[in-house]
């Protein structure tokens, strides 16, 4: 089992480090660099000192030599400061992330708690009528444009009624506490709900399809069991566990759909905070997000293959370290 | 007759395919009405002139009118005519999608020709690179990738700040992301061709593997990659919409489906109609594309279908 993990961690760290280098020689190829900007905010620097400047922070250095320079101070904890927070970029991120996980982290389990049972429900009656309404609402929540969503939401609610807030995060400083904020959620997640729910229902009713087809549920139909019997007991629980992986893998999806939510709703998440820093020319913060993006989707992936493993007494890790 | 003699399992399987198609009756429908979508866009610049309109014609005696018989679907915000900008931000909208997918399928379809035919350490690599490439965050990168300075990648000035760069621009990068599906697929497909007998044959013939590749193992693993390019185009006219919704896809004043829609969300409370109209076309288009996927996967490959 070590091995397995050593391997799959050492894995994760080498797409880790290629991506931090192609990361960092795109935010290298934006338009502009912080100098010139520098320069252009400011009359009293003349080119001369703009190419003093670079060569202080060594950015007239080729680009490999520049992305070891970052990365040791990087390694070293000094991942930089904010241009236009004026604040190391740690300090901005990490609060973001935490908006960002509470949103994600809601969305996802009523996500998958509702597509559960839709998803097994429309695989037990293949072709009902329950079925195809399922599958019907299914291909519409994986074609609606998820800002036209988000539109279609604020129309209705906050226009159209005036019950919700069409964005922001509530009172300044958390007043009044998580129910102040709550209403602030409700668009937000629901719209990322919605998305993640269509594609999470079709992998449940398709991994429910291929677990009832299979040769123990002929058996325990055979041997007498109830209908509720063989789906509960014998084929659900082998639908499971599929699931984990594509959910898990589904993770890039998701910080895709917090990156539009957050812009809609001006729900101040590491998507809106990512989304804001590249378009202001912020290239440490932009840096920085896009890699923490990175990480979060490559740790979702690496959980989901431990608990694979965990799960699936079939598999155990030491025949996957073999492997 | 004579073609029945020469090819009679191809005209058969033509047939199994459109008999199994025609089932699929939203298929069908889907596909008539992205035709009908394509004839009408792709026409436009006709229905233009026959409504005696120009689609680009400022008005601003005239914003926010509602649909009558001049404007069938009112005006927006310049008084400019909403239904021809439709139309227009449609040619942009296939045309991205279809390019872009084929794009993907051609990149896809190599590099899985390629894992899957070669083997061994290519085949690790390119598929380690593949699991890289799907486990990406895609919109913040593909973010990234559009506000790239072109100048500094080498593109000459002229070029990077024409127009129609941000056409080209958008159908590359949406391109290389989007390739991993198809090869996956393909991979598969091969490693279960390139063992049959007839692969072998013109091995032993001394057959060269770009000749392999290219007749005899392309032509059995045409089908996933009809199915898979089919769906991705709605992804795809999906994330046009949402890079240009951003304001970094199509730059107006050339209309999209994406970027008519950000101005719209602007206008949210004086106008919501027009966050409506480009919003249903994007909304239509993509269900359509993903139900002639699905059609076309259970006529293709009844085993690995719904059904």
């Amino acid at each position: 089992m070590l091995t397995y993990l050593a391997r799959r961690l050492l894995g994760t760290l080498i797409v880790l480090a290629v991506m931090s280098f192609v990361i960092f020689s795109l935010i290298g190829l934006m338009p502009g660099d912080p100098i010139d900007i520098m320069i252009a905010s400011n009359p009293d620097l003349t080119p001369a000192d703009g190419v003093r400047l670079k060569k202080l922070y060594g950015l007239d250095l080729p680009i490999g030599e520049r992305y070891w320079n970052w990365l040791t101070a990087a390694l070293g904890g000094d991942l930089g400061y904010s241009r236009t927070f004026n604040r190391p970029v740690l300090e901005i991120l990490l609060p973001r992330l935490g908006n960002t996980i509470t949103l994600l982290g809601i969305a996802s389990l009523i996500a998958i708690a509702v597509a559960l049972p839709l998803g097994f429900a429309a695989a037990v009656r293949p072709h009902s009528k329950t079925d195809n309404s399922i599958n019907m609402f299914c291909f519409a929540g994986i074609s609606v444009p998820p800002f036209f969503l988000a539109i279609l939401l604020i129309i209705l609610f906050a226009v159209t009624l005036g019950v919700l807030p069409a964005g922001g995060m509530g009172p300044v400083g958390g007043e009044g506490g998580v129910f102040a904020r709550l209403e602030f959620l409700v668009l937000p997640v629901l719209t990322l709900t919605i998305a993640s729910l269509a594609a999470y229902t079709r992998f449940a009713r398709a991994s429910m399809m291929e677990a009832m087809r299979q040769d123990y549920v002929r058996t325990a139909y055979a041997k007498g069991l109830a209908v509720r019997r063989v789906v509960v007991g014998h084929a659900m629980r082998n639908a499971l566990l599929p699931l984990v992986t594509i959910v898990a893998l589904d993770f890039g999806a998701l910080v895709s759909g917090a990156l539009i939510t957050e812009t809609m709703f001006g729900y101040l998440g590491m998507g809106k905070l990512l989304f804001d820093s590249i378009l202001a020319n912020d290239f440490n913060l932009a840096l920085v997000g896009l890699l923490f993006a990175t990480l979060l989707v490559l740790v979702g992936n690496f959980l989901a293959d431990i608990a694979y493993a965990a799960i699936d007494p079939r598999i155990s890790f030491k025949s996957l370290a073999n492997k | 007759m004579t073609v029945l003699a020469e090819h009679p399992t191809d005209l058969a399987a033509r047939q199994l395919f459109w008999r199994r198609f025609r089932q699929h009756r939203l298929a069908v429908f889907s596909a008539a009405l992205l035709a009908f979508i394509a004839a009408m866009a792709l026409l436009a610049p006709v229905i233009e002139s026959a409504m005696g309109l120009d689609a680009t014609r400022v008005d601003l005696f005239n914003q926010y009118a509602l649909p009558d018989a001049t404007h069938w679907l009112g005006t927006d915000e310049a008084g400019r005519d909403v239904f021809l900008r439709l139309l227009y931000g449609g040619r942009i909208s296939l045309l991205v999608g279809l390019v872009a997918a084929i794009a993907a399928a051609v990149m896809g379809t190599t590099i899985g020709l390629f894992a899957g035919y070669f083997g061994g350490r290519l085949d690790a690599f390119l598929m380690r690179t593949t699991d890289g490439v799907i486990a990406l965050p895609v919109l913040p990168l593909l973010i990234v990738l559009a506000a790239v300075d072109l100048e500094k990648v080498g593109v000459p000035a002229t070029v990077a700040e024409s127009e129609v760069v941000s056409l080209y621009r958008i159908m590359f990068i949406i391109a290389i992301v989007g390739w991993t599906t198809v090869a996956r697929l393909v991979r598969s497909a091969t490693l279960s061709v390139r063992t049959r007998e007839f692969v072998r044959a013109a091995e032993a013939m001394g057959a060269r593997p770009w000749r392999i590749m290219a007749r005899h193992i392309l032509p059995n693993v045409v089908s996933p990659i009809i199915v898979a390019t089919t769906l991705s185009v709605g992804g795809i006219i999906l994330l046009e919409s949402v890079l240009s919704f951003l304001g970094l896809g199509i730059q107006p004043p050339t209309p999209s489906w994406g970027n008519m829609l950000s101005n719209a969300q602007e206008l949210i409370t004086r106008a919501p109609q027009l966050a409506i109209y480009p919003g249903l076309m994007i909304f239509v288009t993509v269900i359509a594309f993903n139900f002639l996927g699905d059609g076309l996967q259970d006529a293709l490959d009844p085993r690995a279908s719904r059904r």
